[in-house]
């Protein structure tokens, strides 16, 4: 690891009240420390705070104890500089797939004249390959064009982290495969920090250079981090018999089913 | 497909029958009632010249109707002119909630002829009193769904304005206005339903002009024929309104348009 962290997590703890007293704390004790350019996921059973992290990242929601820097400033709000891709892509679906990134670039980059502001917004539709749909409206196009729209809006934006919380998970297989490789093949060639939560082990190690594993809550922390040293552009095909990706593997279900097994209550 | 016709045409034309059956015993058992040919020829000759005006009290039917609309549409303007930002304060601000809602709550069901001696005697002026009683009664539904509109903004919208730090003009206008217009437009259309049933109760005691004070001046003339007349138009051009306001509201519902 570098001497210094380009996103770091110090000692924080998230606890919600619940009224009469008594409180729930979600996250104990977190520490990270994530380096530019890297994909980091972050995988644990669901209700083990893992999309809590990413609301503390993205200033969704108020850190408890402790204190998150991004490039040794403190966050404490929301702000482009960290851009999020929901799980539901959040699109407006009064806007069409242009005027979505359009709405989003106009506000973040006051700087571009109307003619820039275009050519910006285009390069980002065709980064996710959407040129064809511009005009179309969210209800008009697919649950992956969706997802990829929401992409393009959030680096178009020029974010310093791409935040996505289960971003593909309410896709079908082979719709989510094909994001994942659009999604790496983006990253390649902007070179974004991005953290990624997922329960999907194969995405996990697919995308990331390192996984971070979440114990279970209440007071859930980090339980391990792996690091997956595959070299990129990475092939899934090729990989389903590669030792590395088996070991990666191997190392998640071990850790999410027998270490950290969630039984049903 | 032959079921379709009966459906769409045999049906209605039955029903009709069955009104003009008993429309015309009812007649023949009260004495003066006017039979349906009656009304028929009366609606005839009501409608060959309806702009006539034969001064204050005497007009044709288009010109009645047409001052009770212009008054509906004065204190309709005036309830989304005051409703509109009065809801989106509500539904933005859950202290303007705590502080207005009890006065919605009170003056929503008082009838729009309670206020109307308060309103003549304060404005001493036949126009602005229906004005002032369409206005305080249409008002309510345009809050109350505004209100609404502006809630059932989703939670993930509001983290798109949060995450792009939309200022909270900039927040109104792209985010929450897009979303609560479909629910102003039904808080409209109510309001404007609500106006136009009040106008009538409100003319016949107001008197002077307009299709209320037309049917209880011609119930005054014993001209019965004209009162159902009178609610047959009403019933029509309440119709058309409605209609009008649908189209309008469809046309700025972003979900009418082929989209989500």
């Amino acid at each position: 690891m570098s001497a210094k962290p380009f996103l770091k997590i110090d000692h924080v703890d998230k606890v919600f009240p619940l009224g009469k007293g008594k409180e729930y704390v979600a996250l104990r004790d977190v520490k990270l420390e994530i380096r530019e350019n890297e994909i980091v996921s972050i995988i644990g059973h669901s209700g083990c705070g893992k999309s809590t992290i990413l609301n503390l990242i993205a200033g969704l929601d108020t850190i408890s104890n402790g204190v998150i820097l991004l490039e040794d400033r403190e966050i404490n709000a929301p702000g482009p500089e960290r851009a999020v891709v929901f799980q539901n892509h959040s699109l407006l679906p009064w806007l069409t797939v242009y005027q979505n990134i359009e709405m989003a670039v106009k506000k973040v980059r006051d700087d571009l004249n109307p003619k820039e502001v275009k050519e910006h917004v285009m390069k980002y539709i065709e980064l996710v390959n959407l040129d064809h749909a511009k005009d179309k409206y969210p209800g008009e196009i697919s649950g992956g064009m969706k997802q990829r729209v929401g992409i393009a809006r959030a680096l178009s934006i020029e974010p310093k982290v791409l935040l996505m919380d289960e971003p593909f998970g309410a896709l079908d297989s082979l719709t989510r495969a094909n994001l994942q490789d659009h999604l790496m093949r983006i990253q390649m060639q902007t070179g974004n920090t991005v953290i990624i939560i997922t329960h999907d082990v194969d995405e996990a190690v697919l995308l990331s250079d390192r996984v971070i594993m979440m114990t279970n809550g209440p007071e859930a922390t980090i339980g391990e981090i792996l690091e997956v040293n595959l070299p990129r552009p990475r092939e899934r095909l090729t990989l389903q018999h590669n030792e590395e990706y088996l070991r990666c593997r191997g190392a998640i279900v071990e850790f999410l089913y027998s270490k950290f097994a969630k039984h049903d209550d | 497909m032959l079921l379709k016709t009966i459906n769409t045409v045999a049906l209605p034309t039955l029903l009709f029958g069955v009104l003009i059956a008993v429309w015309s015993t009812v007649s023949i058992e009260i004495p003066g009632f006017p039979t349906p040919m009656e009304t028929w020829n009366e609606l005839l000759v009501v409608l060959s010249d309806p702009l006539y005006d034969n001064g204050a009290g005497d007009q044709g039917i288009a010109l009645q109707l047409m001052s009770s609309l212009k008054r509906v549409f004065g204190g309709f303007a005036l309830a989304i002119a005051v409703g509109i930002p009065v809801g989106l304060l509500i539904g933005m601000s859950k202290m303007a909630q705590t502080a207005i809602n009890p006065y919605i709550q009170i003056l929503k069901p008082v009838s729009p002829l309670a206020w109307l001696p308060l309103a003549l005697f304060v404005f001493k002026d036949v126009d602005m009193t229906a004005i002032f009683v369409i206005f305080i009664t249409s008002i309510w539904p345009i809050i109350i769904n505004t209100a609404l509109g502006v809630r059932s903004v989703s939670e993930d919208y509001l983290n798109v304005a949060k995450v792009l730090q939309l200022s909270a003009f900039e927040k109104v206008f792209q985010i929450i206005l897009p979303v609560a217009v479909p629910f102003i437009f039904t808080g409209m259309r109510l309001s404007l339903g609500i106006a136009w049933l009040v106008i009538v109760a409100a003319e016949m005691l107001t008197g002077g002009l307009g299709i209320g004070f037309w049917i209880w001046d011609e119930y005054n003339n014993l001209n019965y024929s004209h009162i159902i007349i009178g609610i047959i138009l009403i019933g029509v051009v309440g119709y058309i309104l409605d209609t009008i306001m649908g189209l309008i509201a469809d046309y700025f519902d972003y979900r009418k348009r082929g989209r989500v």
